[in-house]
């Protein structure tokens, strides 16, 4: 299959390693992938905060982007995020609606329609839950509200993850209460947001669990920026993160870099300095 | 005016007494400042809320088609929307037909005003009522008392409530900022015939309640009740209730008030197999309440002899032409989004500063002020921070008996509340802050070299970054920031060496190859 | 303008279509849920059903025959000083009542609906069908004085445990099952319906009568959503199950 990434703003620019592992699961299950060029962002932190106003340009150029989906230039396109499907799927339609471009509101809902999150994309367009990781650790999963109660993956992420070789899959209590973060919501109630991710760390941190995974780095940067706050060593990386590790490429905690040279030895220096994990 | 928690016991919560029902208190982040700090209301909400949300998720698995009933409730409720002036002409008819008397409200001082002259006209001074939102929704108690009739609550919660000078911050169980300590404190400071050795045992404390309103109930004149519902076709009304206290107060007095809002009316009789399942399980987590009672017009010979229904616009119609917002409408206020948002959980009910707090206060309240609307909300209300005040997990939404799509309405009246009509926006560090983001989101080349930004910085900022100044603190004061990457992933992707070879042949040639595998978890090894 | 006017032309202004627009549809009713329970009416599984509710709300039942009835009456009504009745009530049932209790007050306000009876069968509406009864109503104060009532009840629903009264002359006015702490209901194994809109549909025959749902004893959750039992209305529940 040809499959187009769209990466998402968040991954794009903050955390690139969602995406280069989307990349490296595809690609290994033998299928094609390409990056549109055109891409940047659902619109999705727009909406939310209010300023639809804003966000339909923003909508605009991502149907832009993706549409040639719909003329078989791709067979589907993918994100490592629920979030950012979700608003495709049950935003982008409405806010162009609002603005009164129904074409433009057609045409998204279209796009939505060939616009997959990463498990949906695995288990139900590509039929594999064994994707060949490797992932030797204990891990906990949170389901992130938009993949729980938007998109409806259900028990697709996890049994992904129970397919992967090593992986001791750990309950996370009180699993679907959400993390507080919210977009702007963690910034505009910080104090409230904070509360909330107090007890989702609580939460992540009984299990014992050294890693906290999760289809959404928006998510993750929340909880992994409080559990480090906090210092309880637990390390956050996202659901494509597990699936791209195998034997011969294990996981490493950085994003990968094409340039050679400068950055590899500082690199290489981060990774070590970085690789202590509470137990 | 400002919210004084964490007091304490029975000092009055909140501690101003509020001048407006449906607004009172500061923002809600200023508002959840002062509640987040009372590890006593944390806690007590915390128990309370969990232990409801396991009883309805029990009650409702139960049911094979409890997904059909709430499709059938969700569309009655768009049904009657859709018609709702037939409707309501239809529901007076059948009303006055069986000898009630109707009267309509276009906002809370009317009827307040219709509700103190029918009582005045009944020659009483003192009135019991059944727990309402509607009637808190108007202040009709304040209203009363400024006229020298005394309103007795006889619910046990607005019993605690009332004797406690509190708002409620619950609109199932108003008093669920209180604990049993408390409440035997408040019963014992206020309600003057408290037994003496009052224990802080809910079933004495119960007890407590029944004596002390026994006697009210058996000399009272006139009750004030709200509705639940009421027929269109039928005229029927319904007051859905545990205690009795309901089933008191539509049975004993010569004379029934009943102030409802005009969205409540069902369009038939049959409708109540739809309500009367989706109701309870929804509300208290019980199959079915201990008791509902339903009246039509006056029975001669039972129950009250004068019955009298006043209709309530106060705001409703203006949701009502909102076609996203006039969802709210279609609330049957049993609170099970209260019980399972994790917002409600933490702040408690006080910090929406509104008789309507929760997910659903936080659409209904800003809309029956205005929101939006010429004239209406201001920008910087209070009331215009509620639909603020989620962060979009949509637990509301799939707990709603009514399918009301709560995150949709509030993203919808985010951007009300920000853009009034005829009313040009301030600029705000917000506004400015995405429309820059939105100008570099609107092409693929310029969001391309805007994310290059992000390495750039990670060469400038300490490798951990865990204080910013305003308005980054708000992030950092709970929270790191991430680490930031060295490269976006569109670079990436097309500088790496070969499509296709991407993972370990990149990371081999950065001599980084074999880290991974050696980190210091190997103890994680199967 | 009357408030009445101005309510309803602000509710039509709302629904106005946009200009250019035309009325959008009344949408219709999905209506797929079960219009019957589980369990058949009168069978021997609606009544397990019923029982199990009942007794998870914490009511007293006494399953019995038609022939073992009134001693099952006179056994709950044990103990208690004064009973009232209502005026429509099954004469065995009174006899039964002044077999155990010194003093059985018989309501004397005419019953509401059929007058007839019929729709109960064996019930009488006629208040003087039964020997004793007053012909005034009994007062508030009378009936707050006495500690028990005994009825019979119009329909009763096994899912959710609920028992429907509807002021036929066997049940009476509201208040006589308001203001006496135990009631003792009556329920005949073929009242008992399987699902809430079977009742309902029994109900619409008569929709203006007034009607009391009880689903157990009185119940409070206020005080941190502990429940308990017992606050304004009857205390005691005790359900009498005829099967034959």
């Amino acid at each position: 299959m040809r499959i187009a990434i769209f990466a998402t703003c968040l991954s794009d620019a903050l955390f690139p390693q969602a995406a280069q592992a989307t990349v490296r699961v595809l690609e290994r299950l033998g299928h094609e992938v390409d990056v549109p060029a055109g891409q940047a962002c659902c619109g999705q932190m727009h909406v939310n905060s209010g300023y639809q106003g804003q966000a339909l340009p923003v909508i605009r150029n991502h149907v832009r982007a993706f549409e040639p989906v719909l003329d078989g230039e791709w067979d589907a396109v993918v994100a490592p995020s629920g979030s950012c499907v979700a608003a495709t799927r049950h935003q982008q339609g409405m806010v162009c609606r609002r603005a009164g471009d129904e074409r433009l509101a057609r045409r998204a809902e279209q796009l939505a329609g060939r616009t997959y999150e990463l498990s949906e994309l695995l288990v139900d367009v590509l039929g594999v839950t064994d994707v060949g990781a490797w992932f030797p650790h204990r891990v906990t999963y949170h389901p992130t509200c938009h993949s729980l109660r938007m998109l409806r993956v259900g028990d697709r992420p996890t049994r992904l993850l129970r397919a992967v070789a090593g992986l001791e899959l750990v309950d996370l209590p009180e699993a679907d209460q959400c993390c507080g973060f919210g977009g702007t919501f963690s910034l505009k109630n910080s104090e409230t947001s904070a509360a909330m991710v107090a007890d989702k760390c609580a939460n992540v941190v009984s299990t014992g669990a050294p890693y906290l995974t999760a289809g959404d780095w928006s998510c993750l940067m929340n909880i992994s920026g409080a559990l480090d706050r906090g210092g309880s060593g637990v390390r956050s990386l996202h659901l494509a993160e597990i699936l791209a590790a195998t034997r011969e490429h294990p996981w490493r905690p950085e994003p990968e870099v094409a340039h050679v040279g400068r950055a590899a030895g500082r690199g290489a220096g981060r990774s070590a300095g970085r690789a202590e994990v509470g137990a | 005016m400002s919210v004084h928690l964490g007091m304490p016991t029975v000092r009055p919560l909140p501690a101003a007494d509020p001048a407006d029902p449906l607004r009172w208190g500061p923002t809600f982040p200023d508002a959840a400042h002062e509640t987040l700090q009372d590890g006593q209301l944390r806690a007590n909400l915390r128990r309370a809320t969990h232990t409801i949300r396991d009883k309805r998720l029990a009650v409702t698995a139960e049911l094979s088609d409890w997904e059909d009933l709430r499709a059938a409730g969700s569309g009655v409720k768009q049904q009657v929307m859709a018609t709702l002036p037939d409707l309501l002409e239809q529901l007076e008819a059948s009303v006055t037909a069986r000898g009630g008397v109707v009267h309509w409200a276009r906002d809370a001082a009317e009827a307040n005003r219709i509700v103190t002259d029918l009582v005045r006209a009944a020659d009483a001074h003192e009135v019991v009522k059944v727990k309402s939102m509607a009637t808190q929704e108007i202040g009709l108690n304040e209203h009363l008392a400024a006229a020298g009739i005394e309103a007795t609550e006889t619910d046990l919660a607005e019993l605690i409530v009332q004797l406690a000078g509190d708002m409620p911050s619950h609109i199932l169980v108003p008093a669920i900022h209180r604990n049993r300590d408390q409440i035997r404190d408040i019963f014992t400071g206020s309600m003057g015939d408290a037994p003496a050795g009052l224990t802080s045992e809910p079933a004495d404390l119960a007890a407590a309640a029944r004596a002390h309103l026994r006697a009210r109930f058996l000399r009272a004149d006139v009750a004030i009740s709200g509705a639940n519902l009421a027929v269109a076709d039928t005229g029927t009304v319904a007051v859905v209730e545990s205690e009795g206290n309901g089933r008191m107060c539509l049975t004993l007095p010569r004379v029934l008030i009943t102030v409802m809002g005009i969205e409540k009316v069902l369009p038939t009789f049959t409708d109540l197999e739809v309500f009367m399942q989706l109701l309870p399980r929804s509300s208290t987590g019980e199959r079915m309440n201990p008791y509902t009672t339903f009246w039509t017009g006056v029975t001669p010979g039972d129950g009250p002899q004068e019955f009298h229904l006043v209709l309530l616009d106060n705001g409703r119609t203006r949701a009502l032409a909102d076609e996203i917002g006039r969802t709210a409408l279609h609330c049957i206020r049993c609170s099970a989004c209260l019980n399972v948002c994790p917002v409600y959980e933490r702040t408690g009910g006080h910090a929406y500063g509104s008789v309507y707090p929760g997910p659903i206060g936080a659409i209904l309240t800003p809309q029956l002020l205005g929101v939006g609307a010429e004239g209406g909300l201001d920008p910087h209300d209070p009331a215009a921070t509620l639909p603020f005040a989620s962060s979009l997990c949509g637990a509301c939404y799939d707990a709603c008996p009514v399918k009301i799509d709560i995150p949709t309405a509030l993203v919808h009246l985010r951007d009300q509340a920000q853009h009034p009509q005829g009313r040009r926006a301030r600029p705000t560090g917000w506004s400015v802050g995405l429309g820059l983001a939105a100008l570099s989101m609107r092409s693929g080349t310029v969001f391309r070299w805007a994310g290059r930004a992000v390495p750039l910085a990670r060469r400038l900022l300490p490798r951990r970054v865990r204080r910013l100044p305003f308005p980054g603190s708000l992030w950092t004061s709970s929270r790191d920031l991430p680490v930031l990457p060295r490269q976006t992933f569109r670079d990436w992707f097309e500088q790496r060496p070969e499509p296709g070879a991407a993972g370990g042949q990149v990371a081999d040639r950065q001599g980084t190859g074999g880290t991974g595998g050696t980190r210091a978890d190997g103890e994680e090894q199967p | 303008m009357s408030a009445r006017t101005e309510v309803l032309a602000r509710v039509r202004r709302a629904l106005a279509p946009a200009p250019g627009r035309s009325a959008a549809p009344v949408p219709t009713v999905p209506r797929d849920y079960r219009r019957h329970g589980d369990v058949a009416t009168g069978s021997s599984e609606a009544v397990e059903l019923l029982v199990d509710r009942l007794v998870d709300y914490r009511a007293t039942v006494v399953r019995t025959s038609t022939a073992g009835l009134a001693a099952a009456v006179a056994a709950q009504l044990e103990g208690v000083p004064r009973v009232v009745v209502p005026p429509g009530l099954d004469p065995a049932w009174v006899a039964a009542a002044r077999e155990a209790v010194g003093e059985v007050l018989v309501d004397g306000v005419a019953p509401v609906g059929d007058p007839t009876g019929d729709a109960t069968g064996d019930a009488t509406g006629d208040p003087m069908a039964v020997p004793g009864a007053s012909v005034a109503p009994l007062s508030h104060a009378a009936l707050d004085a006495t500690a028990a009532v005994v009825t019979a009840c119009r329909v009763a629903v096994a899912e959710t445990g609920t028992i429907v009264l509807d002021g036929e002359g066997d049940q009476g006015r509201r208040v006589l099952t308001l203001l006496p702490d135990r009631h003792v209901c009556v329920v005949r194994a073929d009242q008992v319906v399987g699902s809430v809109p079977e009742a309902v549909a029994l109900l619409a025959t008569h929709p203006e009568r007034p009607m009391t749902w009880i689903s157990g004893p009185s119940a409070t959750s206020d005080i941190e959503l502990v429940r308990v039992e017992g606050v304004h209305g009857p205390r005691d529940l005790r359900v009498l199950v005829v099967e034959d």
